[in-house]
């Protein structure tokens, strides 16, 4: 395993006092927060920071840290020398706060992982009442991607999930399954699925946690999709706005015959009722007519384009004053 | 390796939970879910009162990615609750503005 920097991730300087130390911790956990930050790696950051703060804020931690660290760099494949810890103890310290389960090895090769923690899944807010050794699950988060026609039709996904879980002799062992999970017809761009039961299962008689599955869609080379609307840039000739004209255009769910009215402006948007991702409530569909004029490339095409600018008296700037 | 395919409830506007339902995936008390209510972090839908008889609470899914990001706001960051219905507020102002700039960027492009 690689040998953890705690000082450079939470980005003070070894000889930092503990104010300085939570000061910059709490700072960067509000900017990493993986439900408020926008950052893309926002999660594997906050709980390297919440993994650095719980062996730099308790001294006695910090200082067996240190007598370890002055040798090591960051990255440096890593295995704690025997005895490294003698004359500290890390027991009963009550330095709670985070989700043992999310330590990585080498923090748990240092501190042990059966310190008082799972604080999420444990916390009792009604004072007073006994606790008894029983923990729901922990839930699970993932995501599922999925194409636009899928949120139409409906679909079938398998899902490889790496969970981690303790094995009978008490070790933590990285488990993979895979899930085939139902996508429902309807489902909408970063709406979550929950499958009950899916999570970390409980400690004691407790239950087990649940699986939370958010949906995202692949992104599409002619739809673009917002809530259950979808619309669809559809490119069409000079002649066929001016003249009027019936196209065809691809949906979701197969072509269809449009009719462009005689003067249709560039930019126009129609509604195609209904055609949009299906749902008790449908969504529309909409089509945004887009002029594309045809390259004057041979001489025939420039003959023309030459008869527009000698028969057709036009000047798109004649409101600009000029 | 399983063949069974897995049918989860999608969490859509039609979803509907209970109090319970909403306290159990936050791993929370149902005090904590009614101290969300009453700093207006949450509401219950369609919540009616027959004479002085009450309907039970339902919440919206929303409800419930609102109440799961409160929890963990409150217990990575260390926020009263107060502090959380202002932070659930902004961060969905940031997402409407956002939604925002996507639209007049997709407008505005080239």
């Amino acid at each position: 395993m690689d040998f953890k920097d705690y000082y450079d991730i939470i980005g003070v300087k070894k000889d930092a006092t503990q104010a300085e130390i939570k000061r910059a911790y709490k700072k960067l956990a509000r900017k990493y927060h993986p439900d408020v930050s926008k950052e893309a790696n926002a999660e594997v950051r906050f709980k390297e920071l919440g993994e650095a703060y719980e062996a730099l804020k308790d001294p006695e931690k910090r200082a067996a840290y240190d007598q370890l660290g002055k040798n090591w760099k960051a990255g440096q494949d890593f295995n704690p020398p025997p005895d490294w810890d003698a004359g500290f103890e890390f027991n009963g310290g009550g330095f709670t706060g985070g989700n043992d389960a999310d330590y990585s090895d080498f923090f748990e090769s240092l501190f042990g992982h059966g310190f008082q923690g799972g604080q999420r899944q444990s916390h009792d807010r009604s004072q007073g009442r006994q606790r008894t050794y029983q923990q729901r699950g922990e839930d699970h988060h993932a995501k599922v991607s999925i194409d636009l026609e899928d949120a139409y039709q409906g679909a079938t996904r398998s899902i490889m999930l790496q969970s981690p879980e303790i094995d009978s002799n008490g070790h933590v062992i990285n488990k993979q399954r895979t899930l085939n999970v139902k996508i429902p017809k309807g489902v909408k761009q970063g709406q979550r699925i929950r499958l009950s039961g899916q999570g970390s299962p409980g400690m004691g008689a407790a239950p087990a946690g649940d699986l939370y599955l958010q949906v995202e869609f692949n992104p599409h080379g002619l739809y673009r999709v917002q809530g259950h609307d979808v619309y669809l840039d559809v490119p069409v000739t000079p002649w066929e706005a001016a003249l009027g004209a019936s196209i065809k255009v691809p949906t979701p769910t197969g072509a269809v015959d449009l009719k462009i009215a005689e003067g249709t402006p560039n930019g126009r948007k129609m509604r195609l009722k209904g055609k949009g991702i299906p749902s008790k409530t449908p969504g529309d569909l909409y089509i945004i007519i887009q002029f594309t004029l045809p390259p004057a490339e041979s001489d025939e095409a420039k003959q023309l384009y030459k008869k527009m600018q000698q028969e057709l008296p036009y000047n798109p700037r004649s409101k600009m004053g000029v | 390796m399983t063949e069974k395919i897995l049918k989860g409830i999608l969490l859509d506007e039609q979803t509907e939970l209970s109090l319970n339902d909403l306290s159990y995936a936050c791993c929370s008390s149902a005090e904590w879910i009614i101290q969300l209510v009453e700093e207006g972090a949450i509401e219950p839908v369609g919540h009616k009162t027959h004479g002085t008889q009450k309907t039970p609470w339902r919440f919206s899914a929303s409800s419930l990615q609102q109440a799961q990001t409160a929890m963990r706001l409150q217990q990575d960051l260390n926020i009263n609750m107060a502090g959380v219905a202002l932070v659930l507020e902004l961060l969905k102002e940031i997402e409407n503005l956002q939604a925002e700039l996507e639209v007049y960027k997709a407008n505005n492009k080239d």
